[in-house]
Parts: structure tokens; sequence; C-alpha cells
């Protein structure tokens, strides 16, 4: 298990960054999905809402799949980072739990309700703005740290709720709203895309400004974050990352105010999210559960790993394989009548 | 955690798990049906089976969303209730539930969108094929799910490390264990046997109501065909359980069959009410050596009864033992009424006999109540352990509050029946009316309906007219 210059290619690292990458993917893929809920009532009238349901009805249960991957790949290779996390954050994960119920539901009910479809509107928008909310606070809870003892969390029933947890949490609600924007961008036309562009527009400078606040945020919360960040000549190495970003960021808003190149701006949004991740890869990194238990403590012994390992590298390929001709079959511009003909 | 917690957070995972399973074992078994109609259409270009294509698919997408966002619930109650557990047996279930999502959700999600809005941009070679991977993937996934449970009934193939925690050792062991070729056919073919039902139900009920289309007739017959065939093969797969549950894990066994005494030639306790204060079975009706006879093929065979265990290991001995007898009276009424569909069939009377569409009809939902009844047979029959003989119930519970797992419980109660209710209810609406002659491939087209009458209620009422003899 032992690395060479810092640089560990064991199977725990190798797993660390899969799962990474499983909690990236729903990030990006159920982020803009929920972004869709999220500003859903500024969409007026049923024709409108139809097609913004319509350009995601086909895929939204492959993006939430990747949340069950992140969720069940803690619990099969660092088993004790997932004992720990789940307790810590308890109400924030039963809540997330519930409101995605809601959301997912509100897709197959919606359109076989007459009189009851704005309620399913209704639980569309709450559902898909709680678990976003869930989903930012515990982002949050978990840069804080969390106390353990043992094998065990030893915290409070309230630790993860705090003003640093609360404006991530609105942050990554915010952020989802500026990826369904971008989405809806590239995938509609007409009412709806112009719509869209409007709803985008004052979200992206907002996001940005969110994304500067945690980031300075972030080094006043622990030491490690403080030498991390600002430690000379560290900062060098780093620095590209905010810089990247806040040029994307100009970049985006540009697109925005153009209103051309439909693609673009939901590549941009999406690219602007991985970095914000990147950076917090970096500031977790060596630890899974932050400042109490580091990947290697956590990790489930080798054979569990590679026994799973074998499978994931032939088949999270192939997985990306098949979701991508999924979204290829129902490419292009979606319009109302497009998912439930 | 306090008792009161622990109890709390049994019952969540009670009632959340038998809400979860209703759904699967739906979507399995209407799964490979689609995948078999949607075959039919591919090979014969007979409408009626495009029909009930997309009549069931509808349905289908309905359940199969409700099986989506309770299962979700399910893989993170491990963690957030019962984290001791999933420390310890991280190592050996975490694998083979992340096979699980690799194998069977991925496969299922990627898969399911074709099937459902693929029609007019896939060939329909592509949607079969769609059709088959979304079946396939059901299958796989009660594959890795009952492997899960069945390494908590019959655990082999791991060891115990300085943390301890269970490590695997022989994968192969872990994954098929004992009990493990009994659970999963009978799991299998109980999802089968539930969809039978219930597309026989929903058939029956048109039937009743005059609606010989053939469309009905066709769905009619083809599940009354399963039901024949499959549901006698169920009794035989669940008396091999049961003598391999008797190997296994004897003390479930006495607890279902209500034995507290061990005896020679014991009976066949077809009622009563089990009594663990006064350690005996009230008001029992009993069929004499036959217990033996069924469980040790001999007359005076030797059985073990619960007082051979101390008090303390024995499973709340009335739900195995009452749920055991709810499921195995609804397996023997299926295939009672599979017999009796047969002789229906040969006399040529499938379509016209009203008291076997009436029978019909009252068994639809009879498989989902035998699927909640059997798994609480299994589950309650190993207490008090989760890992059998190793972790017991107590140990494995997560260091939250009372006051915690009761407000969540709470939430999911009211949530999931309000939820789950209004599912419910659409899938009854959509079951309510036949599957009409060029059934439409979805729900009323937004577009077209827009600010309309809605154009599919117009197209039921004028197919039922024309239906009504
Ligand atoms: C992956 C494993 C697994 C699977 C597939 C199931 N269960 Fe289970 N069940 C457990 C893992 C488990 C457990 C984690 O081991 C529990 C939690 C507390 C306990 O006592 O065992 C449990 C408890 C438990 C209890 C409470 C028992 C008691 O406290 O006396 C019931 C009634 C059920 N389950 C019912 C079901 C049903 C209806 C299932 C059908 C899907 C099911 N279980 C599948
Ligand atoms: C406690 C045990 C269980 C857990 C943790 C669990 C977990 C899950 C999860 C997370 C999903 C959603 C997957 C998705 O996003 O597509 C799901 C759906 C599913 N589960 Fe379960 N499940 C459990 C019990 C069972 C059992 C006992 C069976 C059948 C034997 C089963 C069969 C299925 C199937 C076929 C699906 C696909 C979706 C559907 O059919 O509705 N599950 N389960
Ligand atoms: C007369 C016929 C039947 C017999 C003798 C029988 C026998 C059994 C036994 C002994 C068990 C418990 C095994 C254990 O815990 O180790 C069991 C469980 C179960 N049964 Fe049945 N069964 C019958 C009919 C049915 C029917 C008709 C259904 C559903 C349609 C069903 C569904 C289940 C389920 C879902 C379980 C839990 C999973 C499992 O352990 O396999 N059974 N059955």
């Amino acid at each position: 298990m032992s690395g060479v210059s810092g640089l560990t290619f064991d199977l725990p690292t190798i797993w660390a960054g899969l799962i990474a990458f499983a909690v990236l993917a729903y990030v990006v893929l159920d982020g803009f999905d929920l972004g869709l809920g999220v500003l859903f009532p500024f969409f007026k009238g049923k024709a409108e809402r139809d097609e913004v349901m319509n350009s995601v009805a086909p895929v939204w249960d492959g993006n939430e799949t990747w949340l069950v991957l992140g969720g069940g790949g803690l619990f099969a290779v660092f088993p004790l980072a997932y004992a720990i996390i789940m307790p810590a954050l308890y109400p924030l994960v039963i809540g997330m739990l519930l409101a995605l119920a809601f959301r997912g539901v509100a897709f197959e009910f919606r359109f076989r309700a007459d009189r009851s479809a704005p309620l399913w509107d209704w639980a569309f928008w709450a559902g898909s703005t709680f678990a976003a909310l869930c989903q930012g606070m515990m982002l949050g809870a978990l840069v804080q740290g969390i106390k353990v003892s043992g094998r065990a969390y030893a915290g409070g029933p309230l630790d993860w709720l705090t003003p640093f947890s609360l404006l991530t949490g609105v942050a990554l609600v915010l952020g989802y709203a500026l990826l369904g924007a971008c989405w809806l961008i590239y995938k509609t036309e007409h009412a709806v895309l112009r719509r869209a562009f409007r709803l985008a527009r004052p979200l992206a400078p907002t996001v940005l400004l969110l994304i500067a606040a945690i980031s300075l945020w972030t080094p006043f919360l622990h030491q490690d974050y403080w030498t991390l960040w600002f430690g000379w000549p560290r900062d060098l190495l780093f620095a590209p990352l905010p810089i990247a970003c806040g040029a994307l960021g100009l970049w985006l808003i540009k697109f925005l105010r153009e209103e051309e190149r439909e693609g673009a701006p939901f590549l941009l949004a999406m690219a602007i999210f991985i970095l914000c991740y990147v950076g917090i890869g970096i500031s977790f990194h060596p630890y899974i559960v932050p400042r109490a238990v580091t990947i290697h403590e956590a990790a489930a012994p080798e054979s569990s790993l590679a026994f799973l390992l074998a499978g994931a590298s032939v088949l999270i390929p192939v997985i990306l394989i098949y979701t991508g001709y999924a979204y290829w079959v129902f490419r292009g511009k979606t319009n109302a009548a497009g998912g439930y003909h | 955690m306090t008792t009161t917690a622990l109890e709390l957070a049994r019952l969540q995972f009670a009632f959340t798990v038998a809400f979860h399973i209703v759904f699967p074992a739906l979507s399995i078994g209407l799964a490979s049906y689609l995948a078999v109609l949607d075959g039919l259409w591919n090979l014969t270009k007979r409408t009626v089976y495009l029909d009930l294509f997309n009549y069931w698919k509808k349905i289908f997408a309905i359940g199969f969303g409700m099986g989506v966002v309770s299962g979700l619930v399910m893989s993170y109650q491990f963690g957030t209730n019962w984290s001791v557990f999933s420390d310890k047996t991280g190592p050996v279930l975490g694998p083979l539930m992340g096979y699980e999502v690799l194998t069977a959700f991925f496969l299922e999600a990627g898969f399911l969108g074709v099937m459902l809005f693929g029609e007019g941009r896939v060939s329909p070679k592509l949607r079969l094929f769609a059709s088959c991977m979304v079946a396939l993937g059901t299958a796989i996934s009660a594959f890795w799910i009952v492997a899960v449970n069945s390494w908590m009934q019959t655990p082999q193939g791991h060891a115990l490390n300085a943390a301890g925690q269970f490590v695997p050792q022989d994968w192969l062991k872990i994954v098929f264990t004992p009990s493990f070729p009994y659970r999963f056919v009978h799991m299998v073919l109980a999802a089968y046997l539930t969809t039978a039902f219930a597309v026989g139900g929903v058939a029956a009920l048109h039937l009743l109501r005059g609606r010989a289309t053939p469309q009905v007739k066709t769905m009619f017959s083809m599940a009354l065909w399963m039901a024949a065939l499959v549901a006698p093969v169920q009794i035989l797969a669940g008396d091999m359980h049961g003598l391999n549950t008797l190997e296994h894990q004897p003390a479930k066994v006495a607890a279902m069959e209500g034995h507290f005494d061990s005896q020679d030639g014991a009976p066949l306790i077809l009622f009563g009410w089990p009594d663990m204060a006064k350690e005996k079975v009230e008001y029992e009706i009993a069929i004499p050596h036959l217990g033996a006879v069924i469980l040790t093929h001999s007359w005076n065979g030797r059985l073990r009864g619960l007082k051979e265990w101390p008090r303390d290991q024995w499973p709340p001995v009335p739900l195995p033992f009452l749920s055991f007898r709810i499921m195995v009276a609804l397996g023997f009424a299926m295939a009672g009424f599979g017999l009796w569909s047969l002789v229906a069939r040969w006399r040529g009377r499938l379509y016209d006999n009203r008291l076997l569409h009436r029978a019909a009809l009252a068994l639809g939902p009879s498989g989902f109540v035998a699927i909640v009844a059997g798994w609480t047979t299994t589950e309650t029959g190993r207490q008090p352990y989760t890992v059998y003989g190793l972790l017991t119930t107590a140990q494995s519970a997560s260091p939250v509050q009372a006051s915690a797992v009761g407000a969540s419980l709470i939430a999911f109660v009211l949530v999931y029946f309000a939820l789950f209710g209004m599912g419910l209810y659409y899938m009854g609406k959509l079951m309510n009316r036949p599957p009409l002659p060029h059934e439409p491939s979805l729900p009323p087209a937004p577009a077209h309906a827009t600010g309309l009458t809605p154009a599919a209620g117009l197209i039921v009422e004028g197919a039922d007219r024309e239906a009504r003899p």
C-alpha cells in the first residue's frame, strides 16, 4: 500500500478516484435535471412545462443511478466512511431521499393526472429544490469536518447545520439551476429557449460570486485548508484552478448575453462544476471523512476492492457507451410532444 | 443505541423494504412479460401484441418509477440506521451490491428510456432489444440482492479481521451460499406469479364487464397459462426451500411450524396461535405426523423444537408462524386456480365462465400479499440476528437518537402512503380501462391536447362503447 513520492496508485486510491467520478457524474447529470425542477415555476402554462419535462424524461433514471453507485460504492469499498457519514448527516440524507421520491414520481404522475397536475408540478419543484439544498448542505457539512471516535460518528444530531453549510446548500441549488437553464438553452426552442436565456443571465454571475465566497471561506474553517490553499509555493500549483474557473465564468456570461452557440453555455457550466469539484477534491485529499478518516483507513480489504474493480473496469466503460447511446437516441431539440407522444 | 431507537429502526426498515418489494416484484414480472409481448409483435406482426405492449408499458412505467425511488431509500438506509452493520459487512456485501448497480441498475435505466419513448426514434428490433435489456436488468438485480440476503441468512466464505469486520475469503462461496439457489428461484417465480395474477385480474375485470376484445382475451389466456404452469412449480420450490432452511436455520423452521417441543412424528399445525409465554400453540388444529412427513420424509422423523435454543435466540414466533401460513395458503389457492383454469380452457369455457373470472379478479393482488408474507417469514424467522448466528440486530444499529429515527419514520410513513397511494391510484385508473385497438404508445400527448379535452379520454369512451356487446 505504499507509494512512491506521494503519488499512490494503489487500490484504495483508484477507488477513491472512481467514487469521486461517480459522484461527479451524478452532480453534473442529475444536477441539470434537478435544476430544471428548481426553475420549473418560471415556466408558464402546460405546453412550456411539458417541453421542459420531456427534455429529460427519457434519461433522468440513468442520471439518478450514479447516486446509487456513489452510495453503494462507498458501502462496498469504504464501508467505514459510509458508516460514519450516513449517521452524521442523518436528517440531510433522509430529507434528500424523500425529496427525490417526490421529484421521481412527479415524472410519471404528472402525465397521468388531469386535475391534480398542478400538485405534481409543485412536487417536482419542491422535491428538486429540497434535494439540491440537502446535497449542498451535505457537501458543506463534510468540508467542515465530522467528529469521530473509534469507528463511529461522535458528534451531535445537528452538527451539520451551520452558516457555512447553509451557504453551500443555497449555492448548489442555484448552481443546479444554472446547469438546468443551460441544458434548456441546448435542448429547446422558441418561448422556452428565450426564457431559459433570461433565467441563465442573472444566475451565472450569482453562482460565480457564491463559488468565490465559499472558496474564500473554506480556508478559515481549518488550519489544513489554510496551509493547503495559501501556503507558499503550493498556491502556485493550485492558482490556475480559480483563475480558470473565473475565465470560464466570464466566457459563459458573454455567451449568455449574445444568445448564440446554444450548446456552448451547457458545456461551460459543466466545466465550471468540474473545476470546483476538483478544488474540493484537493481539499479533501487524503481524507474521505474530512479531517478524521483517511482513504486508506476507511478502505475495505484488498480482496473486496480487487473483486469489484475487476468488474467495474469493464462495466463502467460499457455503461458510459450505452448511456451515451441513450442520449444520442434522444438528441436534438425536444418539443412538447417529444417525450410523451 | 437505545432499545426504542432500535425498535424504531427495525420498524422503519421493515416498512420501507416491504413497500419497496411490492414494486420490484411487479417490475421483474412485467418487464419479462413486456419483452415477450414485444418479441411476439416483432415475430407475428399481430397488432394485439403491440396493443398489449403499449397498454402494460404505461403501468410498468409507474411501478418502475416507484420501485426506483423506494429502492434508493433502501440503499442509503443501511448507512443511516444500520451503520455498525454496514461497517462490518461492507467488505463482503458491498461489492455484491456494487455489482447490482453496475450490472443491473444501469442496464435497466439505460434502456428504459429507449423502451418507453423509443417508438419512432429507433427500429422495432432495437426497441425489442431495449425491452430485453430492461427485463434482463431486473432479473440480474434480483440475483444480486437475493445473494446479499442469502449471505446474511447462511453466511460462508468469510473471515473476521482485527476491526471486527467480515472480510471476504472466497467470493464464489459468498455469492452462492447454501440457501441462495432456493431463495433466488423462489423469489423469481414469486415475481412471475404475482405478475401473472395481476394481469389475469385486470383481464378478468374487463371480461366481467363484457369487454371480451381480442386484447383482453389474449392477456387473460397468457396470464392463466403462466399461473397454471408456475404455481405448482412454486409449491415444489417452496418445499425444497423449506428443507434447506431446516438444514441451516432449524430454529426458524421450528418457529414457522409452531413447534415448541422437540418430537418424533411431529404434526402439521394448520391453524392456531403460538403463545410464547406459555410456550405452546393455542387453539391448534393439526394433522398428526404430517409435519414430520413433509420435513423429514419419514412417518416418525424427529424435529427439534424451540425449547432446544435459549430463549434469547428465539424469533418472534407468531410473525413467522402466521405469515408462513398466509403465503402457503395463497400458494395452494393459486395452484388450485391454475388447475381450474386448465379445465375451463380444455372445455373451451375460458372466456365465458364468470365464476372463473370472479376468482381471477379476487386473486389479482394475491401475489403481492404472498411476497410480503414470505419475506416476513424469512426475515423475522432469522431474528435476533442480521447475519445469522454471527451478528445480532441489536449490535447492527447506528448511534443515532430515537427522536431522529422516530421523526424520519413518521416522515416515511406519511410520504409513502401519500405518494405511493397516488401511484396505485394512477395504476388503477390505467387498469380500469381496457387495452384499445391501436393503444397509444404513451399517455395523452400533451401537444395534441393543449387546452382541449384530452384526446385519450374520448378514445377510451368510444372504445368502451364499441367493445360492449
Ligand atoms: C439486503 C438485505 C435484505 C433484504 C433483501 C431484505 N431484508 Fe429484511 N432485513 C434486513 C435485510 C434485508 C436487515 C438489515 O438484516 C434487517 C434490518 C433489521 C433486521 O432485523 O434485519 C431486516 C429486517 C426486516 C424485518 C424486521 C424483522 C424484525 O425486526 O423482526 C422485516 C419485516 C423485513 N426485513 C422484511 C423484509 C422484506 C419484506 C424484504 C423483501 C424485500 C426484505 N426484508 C428483504
Ligand atoms: C434491502 C434490500 C434492498 C435494497 C437495498 C434495494 C435497493 C434498490 C435500489 C437502490 C433500487 C433503485 C435502482 C435504480 O435506481 O434503478 C432498487 C430497485 C430494484 N430492486 Fe431493490 N433493493 C432491495 C430489495 C430488493 C429485493 C429483495 C428485490 C428482488 C428480489 C429487489 C429487486 C429490485 C429491482 C428488480 C429493482 C429495479 C427497479 C424496479 O423494479 O422497480 N430489490 N432496489
Ligand atoms: C405452498 C407453497 C409455498 C411454500 C411451501 C413456500 C415455502 C417457503 C419457505 C419455507 C420460505 C422461507 C425460507 C427461509 O426463510 O429460509 C419462503 C419464503 C418466501 N416465499 Fe414462499 N412458499 C410457497 C408459496 C409462495 C408463493 C405463492 C409466493 C409468492 C407469490 C411466495 C413468496 C415467498 C417469498 C418472496 C419468500 C421470501 C424469500 C425467500 O426466502 O425465498 N411463496 N417460502
